[in-house]
């Protein structure tokens, strides 16, 4: 049931994400990737990693996701033809089937390869005390830089998006 | 159930709190500034450098903190300091070009500091974790800065690019990471390196891990064949911005290179030794042979500055104690001489950059000899010509090479700086020898550019005339870790 639950998603997700990138509407590339978020937050659940897979679909599926909906619609952009030509299209063809075979020779090597015995999830793990206590003992210091980090971001975007220095 | 926190360590992060609180602070005076004097928020960077400086040399023994995600040891404060001064040679290096073109705010000299925070972070990190946040508080910093000449679309160009290109190869670097997490149930760098030792169960996984780690930090030190967005980035980024990203952040990477070389994938040594000569001798190839054929100044600092870190990554082939300890020197000398190099040519370039081809370098002999005697001594330098400390760092670098039997690799790195003498030597040649095309009035150093050309062409003599005092003392800093 959960491999099944698992390939439903997986397929699903990578669908989602394909179909993302060869659509040319912008909100149909929008909500694609709102299912494409939405799978892998049920991938997350399936992984007991369950105050993750609630925090991807607060915040990715629905805050940020639905943040970007509103700029496509505020823009009003409208459909653009592609610029690929037939040569580059024959080019990208050949790219991806070289980049699509080696990334099944490597993957087939690492199916055979034997995988190092996974430990068995302690109690309570991926719960919100289980994520919170480890927060704020062995990774303060990674916590603290993401607050730097997210800073940056926000000053960074200010300033290329502001309209006068 | 009560949380027992861990010992909270403040002194071995003291300098990126000093860092990261400055560029807080520097946010607010911009507001109070209202734009105006811009050389107050310089001068607050300088001083929030300084102070992080001074905390970066009383951290005190080597240890580990905050659960193993974090090494103050000499290796860290070695980096730390040449972050420091590199970015301390950016402020000073930008104030007079960032009033020209309009953009002398806080939030410039807030991003700068909030980009050194991120290497001096990835320099000490001994986790995964604190690698992939210290490196993406640097790169977002950088894509911003890269864009910071909002007017230009050659600068808006170079953000977009970098900010594309860069996210796809944290994309490797971050699938690498899991892999290595998922065959070694560990994130510490020393865990990875124990797990790794004992079982060959793994093995594949942890090679195909390294291999996308290995990609991921070739992307950010510009190593060929990942290197192909450094032309158009440097050549679209605001002079200074180009200058920082050509020095710090390729020491960061070099030092996280070390780091996880040392520590965790030792185990496959002769993998990596492989996979190290070969980026090396093509590194240092394609950036030279292309910095030949570049007519633009600017574009050719950045493929000689991709040559630079392929000199590096020999050190880091041969792996030995001594080969570290000579590539951090190579960092230090390399950051003094490169940052000055591009604040000259930021004064040659003029307003908006628009002169910023080789042969704009004509007759700055004799309209400014003193900037051209500067810049002479500064590629002499760059091409490795004695007494300069650009001669000397190279030659410790092959030294250890030599020393650790790589003798083709040392072969390769000859022969590449002869080619790089030609294309370093064509700015003399300019200088002295050439006519200027139209008569323009001759350009004259600010007096911040004059303290940072000044302080870099002395470290480039002292570390050049005295390179072993300077080597001792990377050499206690590596034997720390």
């Amino acid at each position: 049931m959960e491999l099944l639950m698992f390939y439903g998603f997986g397929l699903l997700a990578l669908f989602a994400g394909v179909a993302m990138i060869l659509s040319r509407q912008p909100v149909t590339s929008a909500l694609l990737m709102i299912l494409n978020m939405f799978c892998l937050s049920a991938l997350y659940a399936l992984l007991d990693a369950h105050l993750i897979a609630v925090l991807q679909l607060l915040v990715y599926a629905g805050a940020i996701m639905v943040l970007v909906l509103f700029v496509i619609m505020l823009l009003n952009l409208r459909e653009k033809k592609g610029i690929i030509t037939k040569h580059q299209a024959s080019l990208q063809v050949v790219g991806v089937a070289a980049f699509g075979f080696f990334v099944m020779t490597v993957v087939s090597r690492l199916n055979t390869a034997a995988l190092p015995k996974s430990k068995a999830a302690s109690a309570g793990f991926g719960t919100v005390e289980a994520v919170g206590r480890i927060l704020f003992t062995d990774y303060v210091l990674p916590f603290e830089i993401a607050s730097v980090l997210l800073l940056a971001a926000i000053v960074g975007a200010v300033m290329l998006a502001k309209s006068k220095v | 159930m009560p949380i027992t926190i861990p010992p909270i360590d403040l002194l071995a992060v003291a300098p990126e709190i000093a860092v990261s609180g400055f560029a807080c602070l520097l946010l607010m005076t911009a507001v109070f500034l209202k734009g105006k004097g811009g050389w107050v928020n310089a001068c607050v960077a300088l001083v929030g450098l300084a102070v992080a400086g001074w905390f970066a040399l009383c951290q005190g023994a080597p240890r580990s903190a905050y659960s193993g995600m974090y090494a103050a040891d000499g290796f860290t404060q070695f980096f730390k300091i040449i972050f420091l001064l590199g970015t301390g040679l950016v402020v000073l290096v930008s104030v007079k070009y960032n009033e020209e073109e309009n953009m002398n705010n806080g939030e410039y000299y807030a991003l700068l500091l909030f980009s050194t925070a991120g290497m001096m972070l990835m320099a000490a990190a001994s986790d995964m974790m604190t690698l992939f946040l210290g490196l993406e508080l640097l790169s977002i910093s950088l894509y911003v800065l890269a864009g910071y000449a909002r007017n230009r679309p050659g600068s808006n160009e170079a953000a977009l690019k970098y900010f594309l290109l860069g996210g796809f190869a944290v994309g490797f670097l971050l699938y690498g990471m899991a892999m290595i997490y998922g065959a070694t149930g560990h994130t510490d760098f020393a865990g990875i390196g124990r797990e790794a030792a004992r079982g060959a169960d793994n093995r594949l996984y942890l090679v195909v891990g390294a291999v996308m780690l290995l990609t991921g930090l070739g992307f950010k030190v510009a190593a060929v064949p990942f290197h192909q967005w450094t032309p158009d980035v440097y050549e679209g980024a605001p002079i200074p911005v180009t200058a920082f990203m050509s020095a710090g952040p390729k020491a960061a990477v070099l030092a996280v290179m070390i780091r996880v070389y040392a520590q965790s994938v030792s185990f496959m040594h002769v993998d990596w030794l492989v996979w190290l000569s070969v980026l090396a001798v093509m590194t240092m190839t394609v950036g030279n042979v292309a910095a030949l054929v570049q007519s633009d100044a600017k574009r050719m600092l950045a493929f000689s500055s991709i040559s630079h870190a392929g000199y590096a990554m020999v050190g880091l082939a041969a792996a030995t104690r001594e080969a570290v300890a000579s590539v951090a020197v190579y960092m230090l000398v390399y950051t003094l001489m490169n940052i000055a190099v591009f604040g000259i040519l930021a004064l040659v370039a003029r307003k908006n950059e628009q002169r910023t081809k080789m042969r704009d370098f004509a007759g700055l002999a004799r309209s400014n000899p003193v900037l051209a005697v500067s810049m002479t001594i500064l590629v002499f330098s760059l091409a490795g010509i004695p007494p300069m400390a650009g001669f000397m760092a190279k030659f410790y670098v092959l030294m250890a090479a030599v020393k650790a039997g790589l003798y083709w690799l040392v072969l390769a790195a000859v022969l590449n700086s002869a080619v790089g003498i030609y294309y370093y030597l064509r700015f003399t040649v300019h200088m002295y020898m050439d006519e200027p095309e139209e008569k323009l009035p001759p350009v004259k150093a600010s007096p911040a550019l004059v303290v940072a050309i000044a302080l870099s062409i002395i470290g480039v003599l002292l570390i050049g005339v005295v390179p072993s005092a300077y080597l001792e003392m990377a050499g206690r800093a590596v034997v720390s870790f």
